[in-house]
């Protein structure tokens, strides 16, 4: 075990996918000497080469496109994205060629890549930098798409990308990057011995309300139950991981066992996962739920500019505000009461 | 830089080695690259022309008929395609649009698997790997950039094959073909760009796309390219023949125009009444690319009667079985919408299957 920021933890995570399988090809903007802008990929270059590790020409739908004809030929391009708001550019070769190629082919062609996205916001950053555009692909069938919050996660998931015949979209929650834990890198060198990149965790268990959320504010949903817990209150908090599919057996046992469910996600609300769950867990368990699930999102508005984006951004008290509202008590931060 | 003028533009010139009279011509660097194209070889060609166009009519009528959906008609684009494909070796790999159809039948693609998309039975007719060629892309010029990855890939690989990507003059605007030009060039990729200027993008002319002679953009991206009249088989046999001949050289890619005329629609939708003059047609017609081989092959004696009758029969042949192949293809199993969406167990589909199934029981209907 080695303790490791979550940066880091996928850069071993790359490292040892590119010495495992000699298939497995990264591209990307900066990737090579700089390390990307994130350093994800530091010294990978020097110790792998150009022809593993490659610098592209800076036209995001050319470095998905010219992946796909990469796949065609059997390789696993890792593909990273600099940055959230430029993955746009690209959108046409991921939802329209990537995430369809093994179905109008008729199985024939696989399309195993991992593209790589720093996204989220909370780090002071400029327009485009801050964006969760993970409903978009989570909503495209043949795509699969998670996000990681911890480094054992980023470390693990990561490499299981790699390995998936599928294509993935791996969010990386780029606040969370500095984020330090322990990392077995042998987890995976036994089979069995880690937990599959689509099934949910439950990070924290209780047993009045279920908190789920996935990336960046997993953290934030766990300081919220710590803070619950000081008022008596016992709440559960189920990181995700995945997105598409979503392991909607796991959070059927938590609402099951708490009868409440929050779920907090810093995109917008308006067609964004939380919906998708909230109506996904009605219907499995409109019989045991106490209250109707409350969501906790970012706006409808674009992301805002970086002084404004606390207000913007779920934090602890409007997490547990939603915990009061599905408990069905007064909220004095919204003046909220039951009705 | 593969031709021309003395800035290294193709300019306007184009490759020409038979005329539309069908006249042999000559041409210093190209004639070598066709010096086996005679006899029997060059009516073998003609044969693949006639059959192709015999294929895209038959199509046509499939079409009105209410057999298939949609078909996009290659009409007046037999020897850019028959030309082009006949160059290939057989582990080039061909990154097509959608009206490629031609190029797919000398590829090898059943006939009948042309018509599965068309006719709405599956989302392509064929194993991508089975003929070396992809299955056709819709979105404009998207595939040429999956062309450009696979070049490189067959350079990782330490083989000399090339990649193709066919594209039309409408593509040639879309970003990915530009950035695709770009990467190439980075790359040093071996792939050849063969566009097919037909002259339409639906109903927008070739003017509306290009100001100056496509092939004219190639050259700053770093990519040599050669203007080909793109209704001489020959030459376009001829030009595609030394791109390849650069590409498994490993010197890189090359961009051909074939500079030719879509003759009928974009697609059996739209109406070209509204927006061809019938005089530029008309003009066009006199340029057919199966009347110069035929003018040409019956001049010098090979295109005897029996050799026509031969051709013929053979054209007949494959268009019976093409029609019988269309209306026997089978209709998709209702479950079979759940195939080949993921290569590994997904959860959530695995649900909506299995959900659909139960349904499907309950009314009495046979879910696989």
């Amino acid at each position: 075990m080695t303790q490791l920021t979550l940066a880091k933890a996928l850069g071993s995570g790359l490292r040892r996918a590119l010495a495992d399988d000699d298939r497995v090809v990264l591209m990307g903007e900066d990737i090579g000497a700089l390390g990307g802008v994130f350093r994800v990929t530091d010294g990978l270059q020097r110790d792998f080469g150009p022809d593993r590790v490659m610098d592209m020409p800076l036209a995001e739908s050319g470095i998905i496109g010219m992946a796909v004809g990469l796949a065609f030929r059997g390789f696993r391009p890792v593909c990273e994205i600099q940055f959230d708001g430029f993955i746009y550019p690209a959108f046409d070769q991921i939802v329209a060629q990537v995430a369809k190629l093994h179905y109008r082919t008729g199985g024939a062609v696989r399309m195993p890549l991992t593209i790589r996205v720093p996204y989220g916001g909370g780090i002071g950053a400029v327009e485009h930098h801050s964006e969760s555009p993970e409903a978009y692909f989570a909503h495209t069938a043949g795509l699969r798409v998670v996000t990681c919050s911890t480094p054992q996660d980023a470390h693990t998931m990561l490499r299981q990308a790699i390995a998936c015949d599928d294509p993935v979209v791996f969010f990386e929650p780029k606040r969370r990057y500095w984020t330090k834990g322990e990392v077995d890198e042998t987890v995976l060198d036994e089979p069995g011995r880690a937990e599959l990149m689509d099934r949910a965790r439950v990070v924290v268990e209780g047993t009045d309300v279920t908190i789920v959320a996935y990336g960046p504010l997993v953290a934030t949903a766990i300081d919220a139950a710590v803070a619950a817990s000081d008022e008596g209150l016992s709440i559960e908090v189920v990181d995700l991981r995945s997105l598409a599919p979503l392991d909607l057996d796991t959070i059927e046992a938590s609402v099951r066992r708490t009868g409440r469910l929050v779920i907090t996600h810093e995109a917008q609300q308006s067609g964004g996962l939380g919906a998708e769950i909230a109506a996904s867990i009605t219907d499995r368990c409109f019989l045991h739920l106490e209250a109707a699930p409350a969501r906790v999102t970012g706006f409808d508005t674009p992301y805002p500019s970086a002084r404004a984006e606390e207000h913007f951004l779920p934090d602890l008290d409007r997490i547990l505000d939603a915990v009061d509202r599905v408990l069905g008590r007064a909220n004095a931060l919204t003046g909220w009461s039951p009705r | 830089m593969l031709d021309s003028t003395a800035e290294g533009l193709p300019g306007d010139e184009l490759v020409q080695l038979l005329d539309p009279a069908g006249t042999r011509m000559e041409h210093p660097l190209y004639e070598s690259y066709v010096a086996d194209a005679t006899g029997e070889r060059l009516l073998s060609l003609y044969e693949d022309m006639v059959v192709v166009r015999r294929l895209d009519v038959e199509a046509t009528a499939l079409q009105r008929q209410g057999e298939l959906g949609l078909w996009p008609p290659l009409l007046g684009q037999e020897a850019a395609q028959v030309g082009s494909a006949r160059a290939l070796r057989e582990d080039d790999f061909v990154f097509p649009s959608y009206r490629e159809n031609g190029v797919a039948y000398c590829r090898g693609v059943e006939p009948r698997d042309l018509l599965r998309v068309w006719r709405g039975t599956s989302q392509s007719g064929w194993d991508p790997y089975s003929v070396n060629m992809a299955t056709p892309a819709i979105v404009i010029g998207a595939q040429t950039l999956h062309a450009v990855g696979y070049a490189v890939g067959c350079r990782r690989d330490g083989v000399d094959t090339a990649a193709v990507a066919y594209f039309g003059d409408g593509a040639t605007t879309q970003g990915d073909v530009n950035e695709a030009m770009v990467f190439a060039a980075s790359f040093a990729a071996p792939v050849v760009f063969f566009c097919q200027n037909n002259h339409w993008a639906i109903s927008e002319p070739v003017g509306l796309q290009a100001q100056r002679p496509i092939a004219e953009r190639a050259p700053g991206f770093g990519i040599p390219s050669v203007r080909v009249d793109g209704n001489d088989v020959l030459a376009v046999l001829a030009v595609t023949r030394r791109a390849l001949e650069r590409a498994h050289r490993g010197d890189g890619p090359t961009f051909i125009e074939a500079v030719t005329y879509r003759m009928g629609p974009h697609t059996t939708s739209d109406d070209p009444s509204r927006y061809v003059d019938p005089r530029q047609r008309a003009e066009w017609a006199g340029r057919d690319p199966i009347a110069r081989v035929e003018a040409h092959l019956r001049a010098e004696g090979v295109l005897t009667e029996q050799a026509a009758a031969r051709v013929a029969a053979r054209a007949d042949e494959v268009a019976a079985a093409f029609r019988a192949g269309c209306t026997s293809l089978p209709q998709p199993a209702p479950l079979s919408i759940f195939d080949h969406v993921y290569a590994e167990p997904n959860s959530a589909l695995d649900r909506q299957r299995s959900q659909q199934a139960a349904y499907l029981r309950s009314i009495g209907e046979v879910a696989e």
